[in-house]
């Protein structure tokens, strides 16, 4: 049973969401926020949800776009928006996944399920050898693409790119966009035309 | 570490015993070789340097955490720190940076066209970086800090402006000494490998005890006269 922790103040949400998982297993709301003060945020560094929802109305407005990083700062779990606000594309790029109210309740298993593997994609220890999604994401970032390029060409979030970006320069020890474009061409992971070097 | 450990009675034979590695230092103070038994006094007081700028800039290249005390920074000259830095800078464009591309192209000899050509330009690139940042403290911080050691006020500059940032030229080095090590083919000559990866690593702690003797003695004493 994979847990799920909300984050809303709606009681109502709270109680439909916790009910139609309850019905369907798989998941188990193990928790529920109100808020992201101080204490609620103490929690979330101690909780071991696979999956966290969160209704944005608990960000104030000019914090939205960015609030993703502050769940993650305390947490390793997926993030996915209850969709409660009409919210721009730039902030939902943020999120692993996103589920609204009017979503079928397999629907909401089906797109929990989702960000659950795309996170565990990027977060599992593995070998010191770059991964293949971490390969892809290199090329684009050796022809010069910005992160919500890459973020819109594999329908992944920004989030996502740059936790990806991270391991890559952990694996390499290179920082620097023209030395991983200096990678990718020592390892034949791209062609010299697209480099401009021909 | 606040005074350290070197004396003007020290043979300077001894200092170079203690820390081989200010031999780049003596050169770029112009004391050449055949020093026999002469003691750092005397050999500062041929070549006129102050004494005090001389332990100055030892210290801070042999000790990390090297905190000047304040008679030292107040009986040193600035003029000298400064001499000092232009002459690193043209060591490392004349001397350095030719010898590391000359001898990146050798290794990369065996690599093909296109590897070649995307390491040489990385190095390149780098040049230019460096190039770009010494060239900003040879006409504007040097010349400000002759100015006031001449008693001129210059308007609308203060050292403080030369909170510079040294981040991106490190790593871009540091991401160099990676490539080489890590993903340079191994069809390339391993002893020429080595040739690069030594002069890279030599000019990565160079460079840092350059940075060292900038922040933590020439700003320091351009700061006091600042005040005054």
């Amino acid at each position: 049973m994979k847990k799920v922790l909300l984050i809303t103040p709606s009681r109502i949400i709270a109680r439909g969401i916790g009910t139609i998982l309850g019905e369907l297993g798989e998941f188990r709301v193990e928790g529920i926020l109100t808020d992201l003060s101080r204490d609620s945020e103490s929690r979330l560094k101690n909780t071991d949800a696979d999956v966290i929802i969160v209704d944005p109305v608990v960000f104030d407005y000019a914090s939205r776009a960015s609030a993703r990083g502050r769940i993650s700062a305390n947490s390793d779990a997926a993030v996915v928006l209850l969709n409660t606000l009409s919210q721009d594309d730039e902030a939902l790029k943020q999120y692993d996944n996103s589920i609204s109210i009017y979503d079928a309740p397999v629907a909401i298993v089906k797109k929990l399920r989702d960000a659950i593997a795309s996170r565990e994609e990027i977060t599992e220890p593995e070998g010191p050898d770059l991964s293949v999604r971490e390969k892809e994401i290199l090329v684009c970032v050796a022809k010069g693409m910005l992160n919500k390029e890459i973020a819109d060409y594999y329908n992944i979030s920004i989030h996502t790119v740059i936790t990806h970006r991270k391991n890559i320069t952990r694996k390499t020890g290179i920082k620097t966009i023209a030395g991983l474009t200096v990678y990718a061409l020592l390892n034949n992971l791209i062609d010299s035309g697209s480099v401009g070097l021909l | 570490m606040s005074t350290g450990k070197f004396s003007g009675s020290m043979k300077l034979a001894e200092l170079i015993g203690m820390n081989w590695k200010l031999l780049s230092v003596l050169s770029r103070l112009n004391i050449g070789l055949a020093f026999g038994e002469r003691t750092i006094s005397d050999v500062c007081r041929m070549q006129g340097i102050n004494l005090d700028s001389f332990f100055l800039i030892c210290n801070a290249y042999t000790y990390d955490d090297y905190v000047p005390s304040s008679e030292l920074l107040s009986g040193a000259e600035p003029l000298a720190i400064v001499e000092y830095l232009h002459n690193s800078h043209s060591f490392y464009l004349d001397k350095e940076f030719p010898a590391l591309e000359s001898n990146i192209k050798a290794m990369t000899e065996p690599c093909e066209p296109v590897q070649q050509k995307i390491v040489g330009r990385f190095f390149g690139d780098y040049k230019t970086q460096v190039q770009k940042h010494f060239a900003y403290e040879e006409k504007v911080v040097f010349p400000y800090v002759r100015s006031l050691v001449a008693g001129e006020t210059s308007q609308g500059y203060s050292i403080e402006k030369f909170e510079e940032n040294h981040s991106n030229i490190d790593e871009t080095l540091n991401d160099l000494k990676n490539i080489v090590m890590k993903y340079i083919p191994d069809t390339c000559d391993m002893v020429l490998r080595n040739e690069v990866l030594y002069g890279i690593f030599r000019l990565e702690e160079d460079l840092k005890k350059h940075t060292l003797i900038e922040d933590r003695v020439l700003i320091p004493m351009v700061n006091r006269m600042e005040e005054k």
